[in-house]
């Protein structure tokens, strides 16, 4: 089918979708989420069309002035559009099930899938208006969503998210408003077109917005601070979309600006994003492994996503100045290798925390333990999402990362000594930050799904339904998919490098295999896991010939000859990230404040009390002196909203005049 | 033929870790076991019973399994004595380390899996050197990988023939460390210990008993074996195999080889004699400084380009 038409029936499934779910029918309305569904199909199907044709405009409103309507796709947000639909998917397979339990179904109806169809609006946009419009959408509405459990702290969480993305959006205006200057055209495609006339060092300045106002979306450090308040309050379908997709349009905006109406800019242009990039992993990293709330801890994973992901970017940016397209394609692959799993493992990690939540009324892995024996399906689910993301083969998350490691290395090939010598460190950091994500992670699922439950809500825990499983299932297989397949997904991939880079990148070897000829490196997960299976048998074979049949008795865990081990002796998540936190003082700022009150002192101990704090460092040295600045001044402005009708008809007289004479 | 090589790793891991313990009895004046003693260890291993906690899940027994496995495939994409096999395309050494990784990811888990404080204190430390370890690894791993363009570790094992540049000997000594700490040897950790307060990578394995205590320990004494393979593969490859394989290659190499070994674990051996156990919050200085070693490495590489 046209991809028009399939852009059409997409929209109206979820604007149907959304008018379903207000239907007073609670049956009936549940099926919106199948509807979306079927709308996240076939704007996969749209999505793979502008992947593999030339880009075309979907809709355009019959205006003809500036502020028209105007939907336009090519390979970058076919592929964007792709990843869009794929997590989609699944969450809505997964809301059938848990929204029942959310409450206020028809609004959450409404307020799901107006938002999924603003992030389609968001990358297919074509003009100014209409991503900005799209853009607002989006953020209002998961504002709505953010707060949609209406308590006190998810209410403040929605506030900063508010201030934050409001404030990127004030860059964007800005950066687009310097591009309509100077291209004289509201048109994406108009302003590509007359990028030559930008001036050198506004473009430098259009660089710069961008970063901070895509990035605020995105969550780069230091602009990260509302991302892990806003995802781990929203309801945890929301959770998984925001993190696994909605961040991901502010790399789409970057890539769309930065790298295409733009065009290659200066080295440091990569550099700069390069560093922003290593930075935001390992931080994000590292505090995600000192939350002990486990959809925090996933939200701060995204900042570190994010980071690995602005890695490939970076460094095909640096490429990109140096005139070596083939090696900016490999880097850009790599980044929207990882975009793609990003959206995969997140997802069903947020789904898989959701269903713990759902079942076990509590985040903190401290209240834990145990899970694996009463949700088998929900833990092993978690598992694989966890080994994606700590990049470790055959899953996906190994695959990105190996490419973004390929692509630090050849990093010695770029023009100038700084890049030489900064692309293999940050490929250090990128090590280091794949250790402290599997350590990280072992600590989520180890002391979430293993050992002995830490209270009675993990102890009663329930399997979640069928649907939910259903969900987690489809991605856990993705994961694994797009592991082993890494050749059938680069060629699906490479057209949108292709068309910002001008270069394929890496030669097609198979879909089990990736090759790099640059480097002649290959990779072949599936031969890896193929030889797994079998030695796996042999294994087993080899030792029952050489052992023969023995017995296993199961007793309990060795206790040192005391009476029991209890759930409380088990290590806790605290205790197993102390080593970490006590290494790296320097960087969290550990306060601990001990408190022994006695019966006799000092034999007797009546009660211990132990509070352990990390400082969280951007928000007590950056965030509170600025509002703590604008509170002390806010009160100065007041003086103007008197609430006197007259002054502010002398407002309104003062600024018309302003614009008469200034406004010709 | 060439693809049977990493049957080497296979047989000869345990003869390694008994020649490293005869080195280091011979050192401190006493007799030591005999070299074959690992094998018997294993063969008593496997024909005992075993005893399992109530408290662990399919991870705990899925574990052993999974750790011997991906060590075994491990071995089979590098070169051991020969850089001419089946599998050369995909010797890739990033995903050795993350191979390894997998393995470390599911014994730290199978740690934690039985519920015992002493579990979970060796998942932690485990994890914690990982973090301190990796970066420190793959820098220096990246200096010879530059230098031969490739992080292929059979390309780079053709191609490396300067092994007295600065550079060199500089990522060298950070891999050495490297491998003390992954393998789990003195001044890292104790592999003789099972005191409590001090040990690593036993407190993982403290519940495990029988077959899957002998698969743990078998994959152990493989991934020592690699990693010392590893490390003459990038610093000495001088005397592998680069085409096929004949009878006198086989012998000449294999020769050579064993030499290499040899003083591998006279080298570990040495250090472990000499050195005292540093206490864990030390570590941060010592792998520290290696990182710092291998950041010069790959520093002098790209200015002096040798």
């Amino acid at each position: 089918m046209e991809t028009e038409s399939l852009f059409f029936i997409g929209v109206l499934c979820f604007l149907s979708a959304a008018a379903l779910s207000l239907l007073p029918m609670p049956k009936v309305r549940s099926f919106n989420y199948i509807l979306s569904t079927v709308g996240a199909i076939i704007f996969a199907a749209t999505g793979l069309n502008l992947m593999t044709g030339s880009p075309e405009i979907l809709f355009s409103s019959p205006l003809n002035s500036m502020m028209d309507f105007v939907y336009r796709g090519d390979a970058l947000s076919g592929f964007f559009v792709i990843v869009i639909s794929i997590l989609t998917c699944a969450v809505s397979i997964y809301s059938i099930g848990y929204s029942k339990d959310v409450g206020r179904a028809a609004l959450m109806g409404v307020l799901y899938n107006v938002f999924i169809l603003s992030m389609y609006a968001v990358v297919l946009s074509g003009n100014i208006v209409t991503f900005l419009i799209s853009w607002e959408t989006m953020s209002v509405v998961s504002y709505f969503l953010v707060t949609f459990s209406r308590d006190e702290k998810s209410v403040k969480a929605g506030l900063v998210y508010a201030v934050m993305t409001h404030l990127g959006t004030a860059f964007i205006i800005a950066v687009f408003m310097i591009l309509y200057k100077y291209t004289g055209s509201m048109d994406f495609s108009g302003m590509k077109e007359f990028s030559a006339r930008i001036p050198l060092h506004l473009k430098d300045l259009i660089f710069v917005f961008s970063i901070i106002g895509f990035g605020t979306k995105a969550g780069i450090i230091p602009l990260h601070t509302w991302l892990p308040r806003a995802h781990p309050a929203a309801p945890s379908n929301i959770s998984a979309l925001m993190s696994g997709v909605m961040i991901k349009t502010g790399i789409y905006g970057f890539i769309r600006v930065s790298m295409d109406i733009v065009g290659s800019g200066p080295e440091w242009w990569g550099m700069v994003i390069v560093v922003v990039g290593a930075v935001s992993s390992v931080l994000g990293v590292m505090y995600a492994l000192m939350e002990h709330d486990l959809k925090r801890l996933l939200a701060y994973h995204s900042v570190e996503n994010i980071g690995i992901i602005l890695l490939g970017v970076g460094a095909s940016m640096v490429f990109m100045s140096g005139g070596f397209y083939k090696l900016s394609a490999i880097a850009l692959i790599a980044g929207l290798y990882h975009t793609l799993n990003h959206a995969v493992f997140k997802g069903l990690l947020f789904l898989g925390a959701g269903a713990v939540l759902h079942t076990a009324k509590t985040r903190n892995m401290e209240e834990l333990g145990g899970l694996l024996k009463v949700m088998p399906y929900t833990g092993l689910f978690f598992l694989i999402g966890s080994i994606s993301i700590c990049a470790l083969p055959p899953f996906n998350g190994f695959v990105s990362e190996w490419l973004t490691f390929q692509s630090m290395l050849i990093g010695f090939r770029s023009s100038s000594a700084i890049s030489k010598i900064l692309l293999p460190l940050c490929g250090a950091a990128l090590a280091l930050t794949g250790a402290l994500a599997a350590a990280c992670f072992v600590k989520a699922f180890g002391i979430s799904f293993l050992g002995m439950p830490r209270s009675g809500h993990a102890e009663h825990a329930r399997e979640a339904s069928f649907s939910m499983k259903t969900g987690m299932a489809f991605l856990a297989l993705l994961c694994l998919l797009f592991g082993i397949f890494p050749g059938a997904v680069v060629s699906v991939i490479s057209p949108a490098s292709f068309l910002l880079t001008g270069s394929y990148g890496m030669e097609a070897s198979g879909p089990g295999v990736l090759r790099i000829g640059e480097t002649l490196s290959a990779l072949s997960p599936l031969a890896l896991l193929v030889t797994m299976v079998i030695m796996s048998f042999a294994t087993m074979v080899f030792i029952r010939i050489a052992g023969g049949k023995r017995r296993t008795e199961h007793r309990d865990s060795w206790d040192c000859g005391m009476p029991a081990l209890t759930p409380r002796m088990q290590y806790s998540a605290a205790a197993f990230t102390k080593p970490i936190r006590l290494i790296f003082k320097k960087i969290y700022m550990p306060t601990r404040e001990v408190k022994i009150s006695y019966l006799l002192k000092p034999f007797f101990v009546k009660a211990i009390e132990y509070r352990g704090e990390i400082t969280p460092f951007f928000e007590q040295y950056i965030y509170s002196p600025v509002t703590d600045f604008i509170h002390k001044h806010a009160g100065k402005i007041r003086l103007l909203q008197s609430g006197s009708l007259h002054l502010y008809l002398g407002y309104i007289l003062i600024t018309l005049i302003a614009l008469l004479v200034f406004g010709t | 033929m060439e693809a049977l090589q990493f049957i080497i790793i296979l047989i000869f891991s345990p003869m390694l870790q008994g020649l490293i313990k005869k080195f280091k009895a011979n050192m401190q004046g006493r007799l030591g076991p005999g070299i074959f003693q690992t094998y018997y260890d294993l063969a008593r291993l496997l024909k005992k019973d075993m005893v399992v906690s109530n408290v662990t899940s399919w991870i705990f027994r899925a574990t052993p399994y999974i750790v011997f496995i991906s060590t075994l495939a491990a071995s089979m994409i590098v070169p051991v004595i020969t850089a001419q096999y089946p599998f050369v395309a995909v010797s890739d050494v990033i995903a050795l380390i993350y191979i390894f990784g997998l393995a470390r990811f599911f014994m730290a888990l199978a740690g934690l899996d039985a519920g015992t404080a002493f579990g979970g204190e060796g998942s932690s430390r485990e994890m914690t050197v990982a973090v301190l370890v990796e970066p420190m690894m793959v820098l220096s791993i990246f200096t010879a990988a530059i230098s031969a363009g490739s992080t292929n570790l059979a390309m780079i094992a053709k191609t490396q023939n300067i092994f007295y540049s600065p550079s060199h000997v500089l990522a060298f000594s950070a891999f050495i460390v490297a491998v003390i700490a992954e393998t789990g040897r003195i001044p890292v950790d104790n592999p003789d210990t099972h005191l409590e307060l001090t040990m690593i990578h036993e407190g993982m394995l403290l519940e495990y008993s029988g077959r899957y205590l002998a698969l743990m320990e078998w994959a152990h004494y493989m991934k020592q074996m690699l990693l010392f393979t590893i490390a003459v593969d990038i610093f000495f490859p001088f005397g592998i195999v680069a085409g096929a394989l004949g009878i006198t290659g086989f012998a000449a190499s294999f020769g050579i080889y064993t030499g290499k070994m040899l003083f591998m674990c006279f080298l570990m051996a040495l250090i472990e004699s000499t050195r005292a156990k540093m206490r864990f919050f030390q570590l941060p200085s010592l792998l520290g400084g290696a990182f710092v070693l291998s950041a010069l490495s790959l520093l002098i590489y790209i200015m002096m380009g040798r």
